[in-house]
Order: structure tokens, then sequence, then C-alpha cells
């Protein structure tokens, strides 16, 4: 009788093992079923971007993985730089005191009469999009805001796209990781990647 | 400067200031407003600085480290009891999975990924993170939980840091074990519907890992620690939601490790080696009245189980709208229809941002209704298992399972392997 218990308690935990392994699969199964065989990471569409300036704090690294990009390319190499300038400002000059950013993080360069190249020092950059927001309604947007991947440790749920008040970040294929302006269109659709 | 220099930079100036008042108040906030210069001095211009992430093929390297790390653990722990060696292999676990890797994406935190790749159709999970999904609950499965002795760097982390645990009481732990199914529901619950991850938000210990994170995420990475020190492995035994699943797997698992290679002599040496106080002693012989009146009441909890589940699903359905909160839009909606005044509050960014995007209060309060009928099923269905694990572990109680030996409790041990090191029997 003793062995029949044992016989017994041995069939109902093979049965439960197999169930388990079932259900296991099962569900590895339906995952596979939707998913894709290549990696994803994070990254900020700059035209759902309103330049809300949580960027600077809300991600997860103390340095944030969010950093000012240029768009050369669409950039009108503006005297009166919508972005490095403080608004209503007379001297079109570098003293710091006449500059949006805080950290001074954007170096204007001299081209050729009237033009100025703006490059951002990236490791004084903050991600504050204090500049974006003087480019993007004063000028032709072409400062925005992008996650660098350097930087980035790629969390699961990105901290900012949690707490962006735009929903303007989502997951992008690993192997395409940025959304520069000019490069891609807003209309271009998100096929298989989420906004969750 | 020439003159005729001058007067071209004044005039752009006077145009450029033209045109910046005029645009100011145009709202087609994206065209080109100004033309890129054709340059005459052969500037050329540089492109945007675009660092590119890990590659791809690390990821997979990350899934055959898991996979070599899972089967030495389970050799360790079952052909080779060694603890030295589940020791050395913790250590690798904790840098690699944990310092290297910087603890992300983990199995714990894929629970997130899978629950929301299968409620929601946009969102495409990577074949990485399912294999560090379902590898260790496969392993697990087979051998144990050698997932938890020295692969999960959270677990590890916890591990090498017991110093004095202290005993606690049995009904304690039974009902402290609980918190890791609410966890475990709620976490689903919050990724399924696309509110958050909150396993990945609340992770006390990966700002260890990344060196760096909020002051208070901090500060609960370090009392864990402490805690640690006497309460071993505080996050396994009383929070972790994968530990819950695994702890199933590992019920029923094929083999596990075993305090003594042979047979046991009764001698009790390992009875107080568990830090986690995971053996089970001998069971005692039962009377007979004692036994039928344990039929007894096993069958009433049985029966009482269909209650405690739809109590269960009632009384967490009847706090939805509570638990939809955690979702923005509907904690904004809500917000706003009770202080519509906010709407004047320029402090206020999700509001301002809400206001300024065009959409409209109704479509808002539409999208978060369609939110709130999510966590009324959701909440149902969460309420519903929570009763079944409750009515399960009160029916469980009566379950007498006769014991000769000192067995380590397979939903619970974590396979570290001290137990082992007590057993004078050797071979
Ligand atoms: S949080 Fe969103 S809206 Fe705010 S600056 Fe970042 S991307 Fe832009
Ligand atoms: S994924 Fe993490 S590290 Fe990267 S930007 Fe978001 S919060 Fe920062
Ligand atoms: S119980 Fe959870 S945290 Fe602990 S070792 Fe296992 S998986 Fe890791
Ligand atoms: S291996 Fe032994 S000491 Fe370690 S958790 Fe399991 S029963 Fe406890």
């Amino acid at each position: 009788m003793g062995d029949k218990k044992v016989n017994r308690r041995d069939f109902i935990n093979s049965t439960m093992r197999l169930t388990a392994a079932v259900a296991v699969g099962g569900l590895a199964g339906m995952a596979v079923g939707k998913s894709n065989s290549g990696q994803y990471v994070w990254q900020i569409d700059p035209f759902e971007c309103t330049q809300c300036g949580r960027c600077a704090t809300e991600c997860v690294l103390s340095e944030s993985a969010v950093k000012c990009v240029h768009a050369y390319d669409l950039c009108g190499y503006c005297d009166l730089c919508g972005g490095y300038f403080k608004p209503g400002v007379k001297n079109l000059e570098t003293a710091a005191e006449y500059q949006l950013c805080p950290t001074a993080a954007i170096e204007r360069k001299f081209i050729e009469e009237p033009y100025f190249e703006y490059v951002i020092k990236k490791d004084l950059c903050i991600g504050c999009a204090k500049c974006v927001a003087g480019c993007t309604s004063f000028g032709n947007g072409s400062l925005h805001l992008q996650i660098l991947h350097d930087i980035c440790v790629d969390c699961n749920e990105c901290a900012i796209a949690r707490a962006c008040p735009s929903d303007a970040i989502r997951r992008v294929p690993a192997d395409d990781p940025y959304l520069i302006k000019g490069n891609f269109s807003p209309d271009e659709p998100a096929e298989w990647v989420n906004k969750s | 400067m020439t003159n005729n220099q001058r007067n071209r930079t004044i005039l752009n100036r006077i145009v450029f200031i033209l045109l910046f008042s005029m645009l100011a108040i145009s709202s087609f906030a994206q065209t080109q407003r100004f033309p890129k210069p054709e340059f005459e001095t052969g500037y050329s211009q540089p492109s945007p600085d675009t660092p590119e992430p890990r590659a791809l093929g690390i990821e997979y390297l990350d899934v055959l480290v898991l996979v070599l790390a899972l089967s030495l653990a389970s050799w360790l722990a079952i052909r080779k009891r060694s603890r030295k060696g589940l020791m050395w292999l913790s250590v690798f676990s904790l840098l690699y999975f944990g310092f290297y890797r910087l603890g992300c994406v983990c199995s714990i935190g894929a629970i997130q990924n899978v629950a929301l790749t299968l409620s929601d159709p946009a969102y495409a999970i990577s074949i990485p993170i399912i294999l560090f999904f379902v590898l260790p609950l496969l392993f697990t499965l087979f051998f144990g939980r050698t997932f938890c002795a020295s692969v999960c760097p959270l677990g590890v982390l916890q591990d090498l840091v017991i110093v004095k645990p202290i005993h606690i009481k049995p009904w304690l732990q039974k009902a402290l074990g609980l918190i890791p199914y609410i966890y475990l529901g709620l976490a689903v619950l919050l990724a399924a519907t696309g509110s958050d991850f909150i396993i990945c938000r609340y992770d006390p210990f990966i700002g260890f890992f990344r060196m760096g994170a909020s002051f208070t995420m901090i500060l609960l990475g370090v009392v864990f620690v402490l805690m640690g020190l006497f309460v071993a492995r505080p996050y396994c035994r009383f929070l972790c939601p994968y530990g819950v699943l695994l702890g199933w797997m590992s019920r029923f698992s094929k083999s596990h490790l075993s305090i003594t290679p042979a047979e046991c002599i009764q001698c009790k040496l390992c009875e107080h080696s568990c830090p986690f106080d995971v053996i089970d002693e001998p069971t005692e012989e039962l009377k007979h009245e004692e036994k039928i009146k344990n039929r007894k009441r096993f069958t009433i909890f049985a029966l009482l189980i269909p209650v405690w589940m739809f109590l269960g699903g009632l009384a967490l359905s009847g706090v939805h709208g509570f638990l939809a909160k955690a979702h923005p839009d509907v904690y904004l909606a809500e917000l706003l229809i009770k202080n519509p005044g906010l709407k004047n509050d320029t402090e206020n960014l999700d509001v301002q941002t809400f206001l300024a995007s065009g959409k409209t209060m109704e479509q808002l309060v539409s999208e978060a209704s369609v939110v709130k009928s999510e966590y009324y099923t959701g909440s149902w269905i969460l309420g519903v298992f929570l009763g079944l694990v409750i009515g399960v572990m009160l029916m469980n109680q009566f379950i007498v399972r006769k014991r000769t030996d000192y067995e380590p409790n397979k939903t619970g041990c974590f396979s570290c392997g001290r137990c082992m090191d007590y057993c004078p029997v050797k071979k």
C-alpha cells in the first residue's frame, strides 16, 4: 500500500510537471508568435516632443541620456538663433548672459557673413530642451532632443517615456535607433513598435 | 567690414526680425522658416552625432551565458553537490548579469514584457527577452530553483550578504509569503494595461548595479541590504514575483537538490542550517481521529475555495477605479474632473501639455474609460487569482504528507546548498 501511495504521488508530480511545461511552452509560443527577432531601443519622436524639460530630470541615470542633437541639414544658420539667444536680446554676442542654454553647451562659430554654425558640446548638454523650445518656435526646429545610445542603458521601460506628458518616447528598431529630424517623416508608420 | 557688407548685415537683421515676429505668431511650426544657406566659402556641414547602441549579437551572447550559468548551477547543486562552486558561480553572475549587464533585462522584469505583448497587439517582444523569461522556468522544472541559487543577480546579491539569519515564525512567513502573489498580480495587471512596469521601477538593487539612482531608490536598496544581513533574502522570499512562478515549477521538478547524498541518519544537524527556514522536518504519525478530522477540514476548505475566489474578485473589482489611476490617462482625466481649476495652473506640466495638444476633454475621458473598463476585467481576474491562492494555502494546511527524513521544501528552497554542507553523511 505504501508503494501505491508513492506511485500515486509520482504520477501526480509528473502530470503536474507536464502541465507546467505545457503552460510555460504555450506562453512562450504565444509570445514568440508576436515577437520580433530584432532588438529595440527607446527614442524620442522630435515631432511629438513639447520640450517640457522632464528629459533632463527623469532619466534613471544621474547624467541624462537625453541630449540635444543638431540636424544641420535643416538649420538656417541664423545670426539671431532662437535656440541660442535668450528672447529679446539686442546684442548678438557670445557672452553667457545672452545665451538660452543654462550650461552654455552650445558653441557658436562664425562661418561666413551672415551665417553661424551651432555646435552642441555633448558633455555639457543636460537635455533640458530650452534651446529646442527656442529653435522650434522661432527657427527651423533643427535643434531637437534624442536619446544617445552610448549613454542610455536601455531600461526595460524608459523612465522618461512614462513621465513624458506628450507620449513622445517610443521603441524603435535598434538597427535604426535615431529619429533625426529631416531623416524621417513624422507620419512614418510605427509598424511593429509600440508606444506604451 | 566694408560698407556693402554692413548694409547687407543690417538688411538681413531687419528681414530676420520681421520674419521672426511674423512666424512667432504663425502656427505651422515645422515648416522650414529659413532656407538653408548656400555657402560661398566651401563650408561643409557636419552631420548629427548619433552613437550606436549595443549590438544585437551581444543580446544573444547574454542568453548563451544564461544557459551556461543555469546548466552549471544545476550540475553543481545536484551532481557535484558543491556549495563552494555555487558560491563562485554566484559571484560571477553578480558581476556579469548585475554589474556588467546592469541588471537589465532580467527574468523578473521579463514577466511584464510577456504580459504586455500578450495584451497589446502593437507591442512586439524581442526573442532574447522571451528566452530570459522561459529558460529559468524550464530549468527549474527539471532541477529546482538553481536559477535562484546562483544565477539571478538580485538573489545572489542578497545571498552573499547574509550574516546572521534570524528565524521567522512559520505563520508570519506564510502571511508575508502572500505579498509576492499580490505583487505578481499587480505587475501583470499594470503591464498588460500599458500603465507601468512596477517591477523595474521598484527594483531595489538596480541602483547598485548602475551605480546611481534616485535618492529614495538608493535608500530602499540600502534598507534591503541591511535587512538582508539578518532576514535572509528578504526580496526573494517576501516580494519577488518571479519567485512565485519558480516556486510552482520547483514544486513539481524532476530532480531537486537533496540534503544528504545517501540515507538520512536523523542526526538533525541540518535542522537549523537553512537561513530561509525551508527545511521540512520529518512528520509525526498522526492519530486516527486526527486524520479523520483533517480530512474533513480539508474537504471543507476545498469547497470554500470558489467562495474565496468570488469574494476576491468582488473585492478587487470594487477598487478597480483606484488601481486604474496607475494609468496616466485615467489619472489626468480624474484629476481634471475633480479640479477643473487646474486648467489655469501654468505650473502643472501634464495639464498644460494636454491643453496644448488640442485634445478635447471628451476624448481624454473616453480614452480613460476604455482603460478603466480593462481594469475592471483585470481586477476581477486578479481578485479571483488571489482568492484561489489564499484558498489553496488554507486548504494545504490540512494536507499532512508523510515524511521520514529532513527534506528541503521544494517550493521555497533556493538550492543554495548550505544544508548539504551540514550533513555528515558524505557518499
Ligand atoms: S519628456 Fe517628452 S515632451 Fe518633455 S522634453 Fe522629454 S521628450 Fe520632450
Ligand atoms: S531608457 Fe533609461 S537610461 Fe535610457 S533615456 Fe530612458 S531612463 Fe534614461
Ligand atoms: S526569488 Fe526572485 S529575486 Fe530571488 S533569486 Fe529567485 S528570481 Fe531572483
Ligand atoms: S539548499 Fe538547503 S539551505 Fe539552501 S535554501 Fe534549500 S533547504 Fe535551505
